[in-house]
């Protein structure tokens, strides 16, 4: 097994000092403190900088702990700025698939659609921006899921809603296509929720790769889906790259 | 085959675009990077012009290229389009600025206009070039210059410096800048200088002679979609066809073709063009009369167009300066925090007030306190100030045209703002409709430079690209909508006259 990686051991150092006393060090004080390299901890801080767990006074240019450290549990990325970040490639997604776009964040058990991009035939439709889908039924939910977005366990322990005979209602069964999503890269729904309906999904990545939420298409199983029921590859491909643009954009790196 | 694609190079106030595009008109890649701010003092605004040039060799354009993984054999053209207005001065010889741009925000010139207004008036600028005297357009600010740097009016004279808004300044780097650079501007851009005459789109000899510019410094003044040329640096070999002023830009990449098509964009400021066919329409109620776009030698295309100097602006202001949120979209989620305004109203007259009031003795307020105010409240109001300043302006369009408005079609970066899209269909009383690329300014751009280089056939090619990706229907009770119309119009009225005569 790996020995502990010393810049983490360091960061946490770091944040300890900051949490103690007055709580705003130069980096002198940080360095000296710790008995570390002023270039090292100067490395070190602007990392912890980058994930705001680590504020910089514009003035003093000493620093304390970032506000996002006393959120840890919440979601630190908003949702309107998340919707702002995705624009351009839901767009481009919608564009290139010829079916409608969602975008989704879990909120209290369901998927909460932050954006919406109409498909691109012109034909009289409704932003559903505001409104829930359940997370088992839809494929937007199931990535959410997968990727421990949003516990799986107060869902396990109630009964799973039926909505059509094709809904996914034993943990057994969604136990099985969540890890098939995390082997995969990406989910599918086909008419869980509403028959004649499918959608396809993945991963939206933030910093250090953590799943904040899902995007994904959706539309008439016929359209979606070859004639095994199974969906086009081309669209599979389209949604994960959209995926990875709002993920590189959204500062995650390897995706 | 090889795929290939059109690039467009979007040189904005705050940041600088490179754009690929699909010849369905869809986003390939983006590169962007912002660029600073300087405000030496109150009322100035510059930018650096050789960060710019600078930004956009070494990042902007290398990103998107890397981003769409393709080689500049690949890009069929090159479009620009540019913040307006902005005057640069370099010397033609080493390629240095004089001194840093002076931006269309900047009022530092409203002394010298207020006394040309008053000693020769209006109609002799509106005969010549469509608008009157404001300081939000080039000339004064190079008539400035040259009452302010030594010997700069002379070297203008003997050909040593040229000047160029950004698009000039951009094309003459990328066509080998001192070495042999085109030095060229298009009728779009030429039309916000107040120099070029609005009906033969030609310098105009009295306003020349009026601001005391020299011909040696200015650009030829071109179509605006049309060869000009092939860069040399940067993209070697790629012609450059199209430029145009961004708000021209965004009516064309609206496909707003037919007269009485408009379109409103929401970036720092925020403009509403209407296009008006090959008539040149004066305005009776403050809006500009301007050049839309010239496609090669057709007939040029005029348009109406309501500036407003401040919106997304007001949201940047609302974040760096009162520190209330950490990015511009988290003001929905302020705003959305609490039910309605609560009373409060923000005019945001940072310089005065544009469209259509034309009043640069304009100052900010904030009316309506209470102890009751939070900052949700204001959050509101600072979106609810873009929602009726845009209202002023389609109100001004109504009236000056027989074509009244049914839907207003948007686009920019706070399009993507449902809290105030959903308003401004409220406010407006009618449909708001983003189309499915919210960088229209840069598709405007790529539409152009792809028509002139043979890319895309025509225009009604173009027009089929567009769909409808968000659509906003009014809600609101109609009384509610005027009595908050009248409370804006009073807030408005305690702005005026704030900042002196
Ligand atoms: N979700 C949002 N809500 C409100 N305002 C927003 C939102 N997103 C962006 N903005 C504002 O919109 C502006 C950015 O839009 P955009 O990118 O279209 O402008 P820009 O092209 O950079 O402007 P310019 O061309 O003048 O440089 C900023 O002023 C920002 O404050
Ligand atoms: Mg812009």
């Amino acid at each position: 097994m790996a020995g502990p990686v010393q810049s983490i051991e360091r960061a946490a150092a770091i944040l300890r000092l900051l949490a103690q006393g007055s709580g705003r060090l130069s980096l002198g004080e940080v360095a000296a403190s710790l008995g570390l390299a002023k270039g090292t901890a100067h490395g070190i801080l602007r990392t912890l900088q980058s994930v705001d767990f680590v504020e910089q006074d514009k003035a003093t240019g000493k620093y304390q702990l970032g506000a996002a450290l006393l959120h840890l549990g919440t979601s630190y990325l908003d949702i309107n700025e998340l919707r702002s970040r995705s624009i351009n490639w839901t767009d481009a997604l919608a564009a290139r698939s010829g079916e409608a776009v969602r975008l989704g964040v879990p909120l209290e058990g369901k998927v909460l659609i932050v954006h919406h991009v109409f498909r691109p035939d012109d034909t009289f439709q409704t932003l559903d921006v505001g409104s829930l889908l359940p997370l088992h039924a839809s494929a937007l939910g199931k990535i959410l899921l997968a990727y421990g977005t949003t516990p799986l366990e107060p869902l396990m322990e109630s009964a799973l809603e039926n909505y059509t005979r094709y809904t996914l209602d034993s943990p057994q069964q969604l136990s099985r296509a969540l890890a098939e999503i995390r082997d995969t890269g990406w989910a599918f729904s086909a008419q869980e929720m509403m028959m004649g309906e499918a959608g396809v999904a993945a991963p939206i990545r933030g910093q250090g790769g953590l799943v904040v939420g899902a995007v994904g298409i959706s539309g008439a199983m016929d359209r979606l889906c070859d004639t095994k029921g199974r969906p086009l590859g081309s669209l599979v491909g389209l949604t994960r790259d959209a995926a990875r643009a709002i993920s590189r954009d959204l500062g995650a790196a390897r995706w | 085959m090889v795929e290939r694609y059109v690039m467009s190079i979007d040189q904005g106030t705050m940041s600088t675009r490179c754009i690929l595009f699909d010849h369905q008109g869809r986003l390939v890649s983006v590169g962007q990077r912002e660029h600073e701010q300087y405000f030496a003092r109150p009322g100035w605004a510059e930018h650096d012009p050789t960060e710019i040039w600078s930004h956009l060799r070494r990042v902007v354009v290398p990103r998107a290229l890397e981003g769409a993984g393709i080689r500049p054999e690949q890009i069929a053209a090159i479009g620009i389009a540019n913040q307006r207005e902005t005057t640069v001065v370099w010397d033609r010889r080493t390629g240095v600025p004089v001194g840093h741009a002076i931006t269309w925000q900047d009022t530092r010139t409203s002394g010298y206009v207020e006394e040309l207004r008053r000693t020769t008036g209006d109609d002799f600028f509106l005969e010549r070039c469509g608008l009157s005297p404001t300081t939000y357009f080039s000339a004064p600010r190079l008539r400035w210059l040259f009452d302010h740097v030594d010997g700069l009016r002379e070297r203008a004279g003997r050909g040593e410096v040229l000047f160029g808004t950004m698009e000039s300044w951009l094309i003459w780097n990328l066509t080998g800048g001192p070495d042999g650079g085109l030095h060229l501007t298009d009728a779009t851009n030429a039309s916000r200088t107040m120099l070029m005459n609005i009906r033969s789109l030609t310098w105009d000899d009295e306003l020349l002679a009026y601001f005391d510019v020299p011909r040696a410094m200015l650009p030829e003044i071109r179509s605006s979609a049309e060869r000009y040329g092939t860069a040399r640096a940067l993209l070697p070999d790629v012609p450059i066809c199209a430029a145009l002023g961004d708000q021209q830009a965004a009516l064309f990449g609206q496909t707003c073709f037919a007269p009485g098509e408009a379109k409103c964009t929401y970036g720092t400021g925020s403009f509403l063009l209407v296009n008006t066919g090959t008539e040149l329409v004066r305005s009776r109620h403050g809006l500009l009369t301007t050049v839309g776009y010239k496609v090669g030698g057709e007939p040029t295309v005029y348009a109406l167009e309501g500036p407003i100097a401040v919106t997304g602006s007001l949201v940047q202001w609302f974040r760096d300066r009162l520190g209330l949120i950490h990015s511009a979209p988290e003001i929905e989620t302020l705003a959305r925090g609490v039910e309605d305004n609560g009373g409060c109203y923000i005019v945001p007259a940072f310089s005065g007030l544009f469209a259509p009031h034309w009043r640069s003795d304009a100052r900010g307020v904030i009316v309506g306190l209470t102890s009751y105010i939070t900052k949700g409240h204001l959050a509101r109001a600072v979106l609810e100030a873009t929602g009726w300043q845009t209202r002023e302006v389609v109100d001004a369009v109504n009236a000056d045209s027989p074509r009244p408005l049914r839907q207003l079609k948007v686009d920019g970066g706070m399009t993507s703002n449902n809290l105030l899209m959903q308003f401004l269909a409220d406010v407006l009383d009618m449909p708001v409709v983003r189309p499915m690329v919210s960088e229209t300014v840069s598709l405007g751009a790529a539409y152009a430079a792809g028509l002139a280089s043979g890319y895309w056939p025509d225009l009604e090619g173009l027009r089929r690209n567009w769909h409808r990706a968000a659509q906003w229907m009014p809600t609101m009770d109609p009384a509610r909508r005027e009595a908050e119309y009248e409370s804006w119009r009073r807030a408005v009225e305690r702005s005026l006259g704030w900042a002196g005569p």
